[in-house]
């Protein structure tokens, strides 16, 4: 085990399970950390109950899936049950909020944060609802504005999640920075893309359009994470298309702190991030690598055992 | 055939109107298949969701739809020729041992995924079949295995519970001391497979039930599914008495649409199976 700190928490490796996938409850977490897993993360919590849409919301494509849950939640206060069974865990976990106005934000993070997650994830950055989300994360005004509202609020790191929609990703990570973020997790799913039936002449999602996440949109996701490690200093959560261990070290060389997996729990299975992490450490075992060599690696010139002369990072 | 990610638009070759309440649409397909496995059903415009396959053959296979709610008429509205989409088949399956001291208990549609499974079981076993009323009885004329029927109200069969009997036969095994059940299979509301886990644990025999859920992606990534640690639609849908009892949530609480966890009486008013 690694035994990380990140954010002044210890971590057991550096996999971090993405929002969304499997976290309706704490028994199915606990599995998740279980099975290596360093993080893990609450499906977004918003500020009502929302049924989300109608099926089909998630669909495989082979080399990655489409999705359009549409942000389904119980609401902040309809979840008294698995706050308690939270309360009694020892794993951390990352609680990802929502929320359609700076003021929704900040009632769902305040209560949050009082439920003692070890982190806040703000989604500003989900393209599948009409209303929420996603205008936060492509607008630098308002990206600075959720962020530094709901840092105010909590007692515990922030996160802030962003969209690869944005057209400059580095200056809304750097808004978030400056907001008071702790970290940026990136990316949300890309796109929003669509997939129409030919014979039924229809679009498959019920929304109609979805993110893309999974294999597909990894370079996405290489190339935002390696654009936000370039104007922040804070650390990343390098997440999108990751399935494998050279993937996560393809994210840590782009200047991800931490690895974020998601659409991998289809492709490879609950034990993914047991499978990835030791395909991780024996990577750098074979490379004489740590992972602290790594990361950010890209952004020196010349690749090589001698040359992964790190940028100055703040401690993560 | 595995269809698992995009569906497959499939037309309706043959429909049998069983009852008022049950409608059985069949595809010329070839599917892989385990009895207990599902597959998502799509109408394009209205909605999708998981049905088990309740008739399988290498060229064929059919869904058995009880008519309740709003795509579930619209399901079984469907004449031959109209298109559906299907993805699948998605889920684990029962794990099959062919003996003659086995159990099957079926309650209400939780005839659907065992039908298909009974054909494959030894033809000595014990199979107990209940409804509300006669006209909940599925499949009353399918199988050549000796079937006891049982109604809530008596309008067929045995008035009473389909636990009666299955408890009755326990016991008259065990005074006999004729061999007691290797496994009991079991599909119905969650009530009643609790009832059916309950009895078998206490007789030290194994039980394999298959759990409903709200579902969504129907493989293991949404979450929409989960019964305390388990995904339902890619650990289960079916599981045995180990892993049974170690899932509280098992007949105590569902997630709604909204991920919501309910107590399981309100979750299945609006549920079959
Ligand atoms: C693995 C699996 C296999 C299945 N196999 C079969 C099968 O072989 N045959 C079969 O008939 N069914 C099967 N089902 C159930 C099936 O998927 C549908 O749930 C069922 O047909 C009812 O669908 P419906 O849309 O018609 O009903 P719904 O429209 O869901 O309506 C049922 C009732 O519930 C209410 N309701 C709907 N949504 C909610 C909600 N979120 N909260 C509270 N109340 C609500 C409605 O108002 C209505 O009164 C299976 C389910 C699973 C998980
Ligand atoms: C089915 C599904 C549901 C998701 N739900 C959420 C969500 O509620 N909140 C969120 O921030 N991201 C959500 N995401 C996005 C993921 O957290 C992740 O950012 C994205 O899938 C890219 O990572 P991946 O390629 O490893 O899956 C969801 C993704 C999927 C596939
Ligand atoms: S339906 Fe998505 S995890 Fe089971």
């Amino acid at each position: 085990m690694d035994n990380i700190t990140f954010l002044g928490k210890q971590l057991k490796n550096p996999l971090v399970l993405a929002s969304g996938i499997l976290g309706n409850n704490a028994k199915i977490l606990e599995r998740v950390h279980k099975a290596g897993c360093g993080l893990v993360t609450l499906k977004s919590i918003g500020p009502a109950p929302r049924d989300g849409h109608r099926n089909p919301t998630v669909i495989d494509l082979g080399g990655g899936m489409i999705n359009a849950v549409g942000l389904p939640t119980p609401g902040y206060d309809h979840m008294d049950a698995e706050w308690q069974a939270l309360a009694d865990r020892d794993f951390p976990v990352n609680a990802s909020i929502y929320g359609g106005s700076v003021a929704e934000f900040v009632k769902v993070a305040q209560f949050v944060s009082d439920q003692g997650p070890d982190f806040i994830e703000i989604n500003i950055s989900c393209p599948n609802s009409d209303h929420h989300g996603m205008l936060f994360g492509v607008d630098e005004k308002a990206a600075f504005a959720v962020t530094n509202a709901v840092k105010k609020v909590i007692s515990v790191p922030l996160i802030a999640k962003l969209t690869p929609a944005a057209p400059d990703i580095g200056k809304i990570a750097k808004v978030c920075e400056d907001a008071g973020a702790d970290a940026i997790c990136a990316i949300n799913t890309a796109g929003p893309g669509m997939v129409i039936d030919i014979e039924a002449r229809t679009p498959v999602l019920a929304f109609k359009k979805g993110g893309l996440s999974g294999p597909m949109i990894k370079p996405v996701a290489v190339r935002c994470v390696y654009d936000i490690y370039r104007a922040v200093s804070i650390p990343i959560i390098g997440l999108g298309g990751v399935t494998t261990g050279e993937d996560a070290v393809e994210m840590f060389m782009a200047g991800a702190t931490l690895v974020g997996m998601g659409s991998a729990v289809r492709y490879r299975g609950i034990h993914v991030f047991d499978l990835v992490y030791r395909e991780l450490t024996d990577w750098l075992a074979a490379h004489h690598f740590t992972r602290d060599d790594i990361i950010g690696a890209a952004h020196n010139p010349i690749a090589g055992p001698d040359s992964t002369a790190k940028k100055s990072r703040k401690t993560p | 055939m595995i269809v698992d990610q995009k569906p497959v638009m499939l037309t309706v070759a043959e429909k049998t109107v069983h009852t008022a309440v049950y409608t059985t649409l069949f595809f010329d397909f070839a599917i892989d298949f385990r009895p207990g496995q599902f597959v998502m059903v799509w109408l394009p415009g209205i909605d999708e969701k998981p049905y088990s396959l309740s008739y399988h053959s290498p060229t064929r296979f059919g869904i058995t739809i009880e008519a309740k709610g709003l795509f579930s008429r619209r399901a079984a509205d469907l004449s031959p020729g109209d298109f559906v989409g299907i993805r699948g088949p998605f889920g684990n399956g029962f794990d099959i041992i062919s003996s003659p001291h086995t159990a099957v208990v079926a309650g209400g549609c939780g005839m659907a995924p065992l039908a298909p499974l009974v054909e494959r079981l030894h033809p000595d076993l014990f199979f107990v079949h209940g409804a509300r009323t006669r006209e909940f009885i599925l499949f009353p004329d399918r199988f050549a295995a000796n079937r006891h029927i049982t109604t809530d109200d008596g309008s067929l069969g045995h008035k009473g519970m389909v636990t009666d009997l299955l408890a009755a036969e326990i016991r008259r095994r065990a005074d006999q001391g004729a061999p007691p059940f290797d496994r009991v299979y079991a599909c119905g509301p969650e009530v009643m497979m609790h009832a059916v886990f309950t009895l078998c644990d206490a007789h030290g025999i194994p039980c394999q039930v298959s759990l409903e859920r709200y579902m969504r992606c129907g493989f293991g990534v949404c979450g929409a599914c989960v019964c305390s640690d388990q995904v339902v639609c890619k650990d289960g849908p079916v599981f045995d008495s180990k892993q049974l009892k170690k899932m509280p949530d098992f007949n105590r609480t569902a997630l709604l649409k909204s991920g919501h966890a309910v107590p399981l009486s309100e979750y299945v008013s609006w549920r079959c199976l």
